[in-house]
């Protein structure tokens, strides 16, 4: 099954080295891995997406705050969350094509960022599913590059990841 | 006043309380051994060859139960450090490792005698640390002590930049080690303490397997409180040997493949297992899907990774192994019911039964060729069972965990995890330096000792009077024994045909050896090796070549399908 596990770590070179080291080692999935540092510049947030047998899965939690750079840990899965990724695609726009990817693109509520003769690159935010739906859309034409952030999450209601609240 | 680095880095040393520094020096770390050079507080170990120096304060941690503490320089003296450093690592072991690295701009270059330490060692290490300011140099050190030997106790690895140690900052000794990131639980959770009282309270069949968890948290006496409390059957693990004394009648030996008929079978059969500080590691287990079919099984741990690693169990406690079965023996004692007699009569007369086999039984009338086991049996009378005993990888490490009965933790020494051979050696160093009136063996075979055989100068120089018992069978004989038994007898490089003298070897380092190839001259090498406190003497015993370990369960076979030395084809 798929997991999407919040994780708040040191702000220090290697944790994020730590944590990929432990996913090859170990011979876990990883689906997506995003990290960037949190208001407290002492402390970096990672997204990581994994799948597996809730065997596997808690082998994973387990091991990762087994990692002393890690400082908390919240599996996002069971919770009301939100997800997010972005995505910017550049597709070969010419002729009539061009006004029909511009409507693809507002029916997805995304945002032309650059134009030329011959292309456009489209911005796009939403969850997985939703851009894999839009790449889909756009397939038949000629895709020249896609770019996916991966996935952000973050639960719903008074839910916080932080250093002293509780964790799974 | 302002100190340099590499005077912090003594300071620190001296009041983390360090005793030795197994090192070796080079030029990344030179500052450092000019700081040491003028104090002598914190005494410096030479060693030939960076990992004779992981494992010589790996045999000094884990015979004393205080970190060992390591010195190399960069680079090569890094890379060199890695085996002893992953050995340490599986076995738990609390290692402080400073690697000296190069200055801190040259960092990334390629430079000469660089790599990148901190990147080899992250997977084979508890936690590692760079230091790039002389001023985080003393809080660094204080947390990887700190990590080292508390929770899951393990090496941490702390890479130094030579410009580091030349810095000047001022120096204080940091109160407080503490990691926000870093909290180990030490008390186990009451209700789940409750539930395993009573279930151990119900057995009819039960089983204690403790493993090396129980020795590395100095919790044998409270095992053998709660083992003798309850009446079962307890075995060890092979890094758990010495956690309950093997003389008790309530010892059932070692488990797993080359453990006894008695130990195997009582897990197949047990109703109720409590599992302390024991890892249910593949070579415990054998056949998953066959492991303790009827048991209810109950784990202890301090590292709450190992619980439902390999094996699911049904009640699960997070704590120091000590501080719980002081809990679960009072939870037990508080419930007022005693185990069901008749029933835990029943089961010892199951268990009398196995041990009616005798599975370690060997041919012991033999007076032409030497018996490795007799040597050890000898090894352990003449010791009185006191006695240190440090091991190297193969079936010379298997008979001596078979033969030699530890009452006492701490006193067995071996690589169980990694099972780095060339271990047992320089381990015996370290053990010797910790305990200088105390007997240490060096239980070898004439493969595994050359491994680290530069040690004996280490030996000399620090007039180490360690015995050597070599098991020279010209084979690496465990290699051999799965040759024979799963290869056909194909015997693809496991002989050694260009084997040195090893008396004139040992000679020839300045210290004293003897070659015994007759089963009656035995005793009187051992004796006189054991009697000299003057020097090492290296006893080179010619074995027989085709002795096998038993009893064995093959790889991926479950505990009620072992070979006894009587029904010697494998199925």
């Amino acid at each position: 099954m798929r997991h999407i596990i919040s994780i708040l770590l040191e702000n220090e070179a290697g944790a994020l080295s730590r944590v990929a080291g432990l996913f090859s080692a170990r011979g876990y999935n990883i689906a997506s891995l995003t990290v960037a540092p949190t208001e407290d510049p002492s402390l970096s947030r990672m997204t990581l997406v994994t799948s597996g047998s809730e065997g596997v899965v808690d082998q994973i939690r387990k091991q990762l705050n087994k990692l002393v750079d890690v400082v908390k840990l919240v599996d996002l899965t069971d919770n009301e969350r939100i997800e997010r990724e972005m995505l910017l695609i550049k597709v070969a726009a010419e002729g009539e094509e061009r006004a029909e990817i511009k409507r693809l693109s507002d029916i997805f509520r995304g945002r032309i960022i650059d134009v030329t003769d011959c292309a456009y690159t489209i911005e796009l935010t939403g969850d997985g599913g939703k851009i894999d739906a839009f790449i889909s859309v756009l397939q038949p034409r000629r895709i020249l590059e896609v770019v996916r952030s991966g996935v952000i999450g973050i639960a719903r209601g008074s839910i916080t990841v932080k250093p002293d609240a509780p964790g799974t | 006043m302002e100190l340099t680095g590499a005077e912090i880095f003594v300071r620190c040393l001296r009041d983390e309380g360090v005793e030795y520094l197994f090192g070796y020096p080079g030029g990344a770390v030179l500052h450092i051994y000019d700081a040491l050079y003028k104090q002598e507080e914190v005494k410096h170990i030479l060693v030939r060859h960076e990992q004779g120096a992981t494992h010589a304060a790996d045999g000094y941690a884990r015979s004393t139960g205080k970190p060992g503490v390591v010195l190399v320089t960069s680079g090569p003296g890094a890379t060199n450090a890695v085996t002893g450093i992953a050995t340490a690592y599986m076995d738990s072991v609390p290692l402080v490792v400073f690697t000296g690295q190069v200055m801190t701009h040259l960092i990334g270059d390629d430079a000469f005698q660089e790599v990148d330490a901190i990147g080899i060692t992250r997977p084979c290490v508890k936690h590692n640390f760079m230091v790039k300011d002389v001023r985080d140099l003393a809080l660094t050190i204080r947390k990887a002590f700190h990590v080292a030997t508390t929770g899951r106790p393990g090496p941490v690895v702390v890479d130094i930049p030579k410009d580091i140690t030349a810095h000047k900052a001022a120096y204080v000794f940091p109160k407080d080690p503490t990691l926000r990131s870093y909290k180990p639980v030490r008390d186990g959770d009451p209700a789940a303490i409750r539930q395993a009282a009573a279930a151990l309270a119900q057995a009819k069949r039960p089983m204690v397997y403790a493993g090396g968890g129980v020795v590395l948290g100095n919790a044998a006496t409270e095992l053998t409180e709660l083992v003798r409390w309850l009446g079962a059957p307890c075995t060890n693990t092979l890094m758990g040997l010495g956690a309950f004394p093997a003389t008790d009648p309530l010892f059932v030996g070692m488990l797993g493949m080359h453990g006894t008929y008695e130990a195997n079978m009582g897990m197949h059969e047990c109703d109720v297992l409590l599992a302390v500080g024991a890892r249910f590691d593949d070579r415990v287990t054998g056949d998953l899907d066959k492991f303790c079919p009827n048991a209810r099984i109950i784990h202890i741990d301090i590292d709450p990774a190992s619980i439902q690693k390999n094996v699911q169990v049904e009640i699960a406690i997070i704590g120091e192994a000590g501080l719980v079965m002081r809990e679960l023996l009072a939870a037990l004692k508080g419930t007022g019911v005693r185990l069901d007699e008749a029933a835990l009569k029943a089961w010892w007369h199951k268990i009398d039964g196995w041990r009616a086999r005798h599975c370690l039984e060997y041919d012991r009338a033999n007076i032409e060729v030497i018996k490795p086991q007799f040597v050890l049996e000898t090894l352990y009378r003449l010791t009185a069972g006191d006695a240190f005993i440090t091991s190297d990888v193969g079936q010379h490490q298997m008979w001596a965990a078979q033969f030699y009965k530890f009452d006492k933790p701490r006193r067995w020494i071996n690589s169980g995890g990694l099972g780095t051979m060339g271990f047992g050696l320089p381990a015996a160093i370290g053990v010797q330096l910790a305990h200088p009136d105390a007997t240490v063996a060096c239980v070898t075979g004439e493969a595994s000792i050359q491994m680290c055989i530069q040690e004996l100068s280490t030996c000399k120089q620090y007039d180490l009077p360690l015995t050597i018992v070599n098991l020279n069978n010209r084979y690496m004989g465990m290699v051999r024994q799965w040759q024979e038994f799963f290869y056909q007898s194909r015997y693809s490089h496991s002989y050694l045909e260009a084997l040195p003298d090893f008396v004139k070897l040992a000679e020839s380092y300045g210290h004293a050896g003897l070659r015994i190839d007759k089963p009656h001259d035995v005793e009187a090498a051992l004796k006189e090796a054991l009697g000299r406190r003057d020097r090492l003497v290296f006893l080179d015993f010619i074995t027989d070549q085709t002795e096998n370990v038993y009893p064995m369960i093959a790889a991926g076979a479950g505990h009620h399908e072992m070979h006894l030395a009587t029904d010697r084809e494998l199925a």
